[in-house]
């Protein structure tokens, strides 16, 4: 049984004190286990009645249907449960939560209870019992929902750390080593800027920027309707969307993703291959040039690397 | 009275006034109300883990960082911080883009003369161009390596599998940032670069011609190409890469965070 705060059991205590027109220490020790159950005057005890019944006569007790409890009483939910007799015109009696659960107890999924928490525990009765007074307030079963929440929320027990400072100081660490890296790069490194765009004088060779000089590499091989078109947008776009569809192996360990990451790979090693290949293995009219014969042919690092040709 | 002594006085009288507005700023009513409880930066802050929590929860940053993360998230050599970095050179590269916005003029006449100008006759001019440039270049290399990282912890795995649709759409949209912004300077390098490669989507069987001529706004690079891929590059293609920017960092949370260790 879950640990009950002492202030909820008290003030449980104290209304079912109330209610049976006991002292609140007989009451409270019984709830603590420390004495033994008073037997209950049969004509004070609620006799509890799920809202969806359509309410049957006091007499009919035997025939209510069995509370939404699992089968096994010792598992039962509420924390405060009480074995009641039942009335004379029963034949058996029947385990019934009596008072509003202080707190509701977890149910373990896999548990007692079959996944299942009750709303409220059904507590009415069907007769005003003695010594209740005007306006104490009962509870209803309103509906018996899985003990499941609107979000998937996966309760596996996760080793976190507070986002600040651990994760913070991380960020910014690696924010100020960029600025600083670009700030360097940017002084010592002079972007480029050729003559003014003339339609009349094309530069030979053209080239694309270098994330599509991979493509341009491979115009040179294939015919353009594949290298332009099939290859970039179904393969690179289309197909690269459906990865997470078409990998429908589960695992993240690299040793059962052995095709994955050797067909990635590849393309890693492909892309950056036709890359360095336009970048610097291309010369006038894009044929092929050595960069330390021919120069390098690459106006975006026009004034880094300069190989004396061109 | 020694002249010492009233310099030494004077000094000491300012001091005093300083400290005693700094300190009346820091702990009045103005920062008190700029700054939401928990801020490490209000008066009084305390290391305690319910400030901690207070820093995140507290403040604009609850956006983008729960609480608490996964301990094995914090690593550098997790995520190597490359969507971090690629999301911060975004933002250097907005800072200095709108810096080089104030000096360029996207017509066929002031294009290049307003870049040729940034490095001689305007402050800092050449460090805000260079930075923007190099800074694109490598977002798209930072936007590459995260996009592999996340493949070779294969993260993309359910429940992620919509951010990883997510991040290629960034990817595209990264690619055309640069490439739109690689024909502004109207430059030889620009101009061709740009033939070159509105030559490539040609090639796109059917509709190839089209998509061609919607992109350079005619059969060949224009002006009116230099005006459509501005206005693409400073306000639509940013406007659009926002979004898609918040809708990722939305559901690397709602998925859970950043994945698990292999
Ligand atoms: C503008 C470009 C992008 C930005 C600024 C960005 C930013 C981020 C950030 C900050 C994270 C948190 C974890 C980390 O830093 O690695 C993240 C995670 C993720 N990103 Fe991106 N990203 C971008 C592009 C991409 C691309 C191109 C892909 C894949 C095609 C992608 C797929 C993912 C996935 C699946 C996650 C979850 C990873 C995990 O849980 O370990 N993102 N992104």
């Amino acid at each position: 049984m879950p640990e009950i705060p002492e202030e909820l059991l008290r003030r449980s205590a104290e209304a079912k004190a109330k209610a049976l027109g006991l002292p609140v220490e007989q009451i409270l020790a019984e709830m603590r286990g420390e004495a033994p159950a008073t037997a209950v005057p049969a004509e004070s005890v609620d006799v509890p009645r799920p809202a969806f019944v359509p309410s049957p006569p006091p007499p009919s007790v035997p025939e209510i249907p069995p509370e939404p409890q699992p089968p096994d009483p010792a598992s039962a939910p509420p924390p405060v449960t009480t074995v009641v007799e039942s009335p004379p015109a029963a034949e058996e009696p029947a385990p019934v939560a009596e008072e509003p659960a202080p707190a509701a107890p977890e149910v373990p999924e896999n548990g007692a209870g079959n996944g299942r928490l009750a709303a409220t525990v059904s507590v009415r009765p069907s007769v005003p019992p003695a010594g209740v007074p005007e306006g104490v307030r009962h509870q209803r079963l309103l509906t018996v929902v899985k003990a499941r929440a609107i979000q998937q929320v996966k309760a596996d027990p996760t080793d976190k750390v507070n986002t600040w400072p651990h994760l913070m100081i991380a960020e910014f660490t690696a924010l100020l080593a960029m600025t600083a890296f670009l700030l360097v790069l940017s002084t010592i490194l002079q972007a480029p800027l050729l003559e003014a765009a003339n339609f009349n004088a094309t530069p030979n060779p053209s080239k694309a920027p270098w994330y599509f000089l991979g493509l341009q590499e491979m115009l040179s091989y294939f015919d353009p309707q594949i290298a332009g078109v099939t290859v970039p947008t179904v393969i690179g776009i289309v197909g690269f969307m459906m990865i997470p569809y078409i990998d429908r192996n589960p695992s993240t360990r690299p040793s059962d993703r052995k095709l994955a990451i050797m067909l990635f790979t590849i393309f890693l090693a492909g892309s950056a291959t036709l890359t360095i290949l336009g970048v610097l293995f291309r010369g006038p009219g894009f044929n092929f040039a050595y960069p330390w014969v021919d120069g390098v042919f690459f106006d975006d690092l026009k004034d880094w690397v300069d190989f004396g040709g061109h | 009275m020694s002249a010492r002594n009233g310099i030494h006085g004077l000094l000491t009288k300012a001091r005093t006034h300083a400290t005693d507005m700094v300190g009346r700023m820091w702990s009045g009513q103005f920062m008190d109300s700029m700054l939401r409880p928990g801020s490490p930066f209000k008066k009084g802050y305390t290391d305690t883990p319910r400030n901690r929590s207070y820093v995140i929860m507290n403040n604009v940053l609850y956006h983008l960082h729960p609480v608490k993360v996964k301990r094995h998230g914090v690593k550098l050599s997790y995520t190597l911080c490359l969507g971090g970095l690629s999301f911060f050179l975004f933002i250097l590269l907005t800072v200095t883009g709108i810096f080089l916005m104030f000096y360029y003029a996207p017509t066929a006449e002031r294009a290049y003369i307003d870049v040729q100008a940034l490095s001689t006759d305007i402050a800092f001019g050449s460090l805000m161009r260079n930075m923007h440039r190099w800074g694109a270049h490598l977002m798209v290399l930072t936007v590459f390596l995260h996009m592999s990282r996340v493949f070779y912890h294969g993260a993309y795995k359910p429940p992620r599998e919509f951010n990883w649709v997510v991040g290629v759409i960034l990817l595209l949209l990264t690619l055309l940032l640069s490439f739109t912004g690689y024909l502004l300077p109207w430059d030889q390098l620009a101009l061709w670069a740009v033939t070159v490669g509105t030559n490539m989507a040609g090639f796109v069987p059917v509709i190839g011609a089209q998509v061609k001529f919607a992109l350079l706004g005619g059969v060949e690079v224009t002006a009116g190409t230099l005006l459509r891929w501005y206005v693409l590059h400073v306000l639509f293609l940013p406007f659009i890469i926002v979004i898609f920017l918040a809708v990722h960092f939305w559901r690397v949370r709602k998925d859970g965070g950043i994945s698990g260790p292999l």
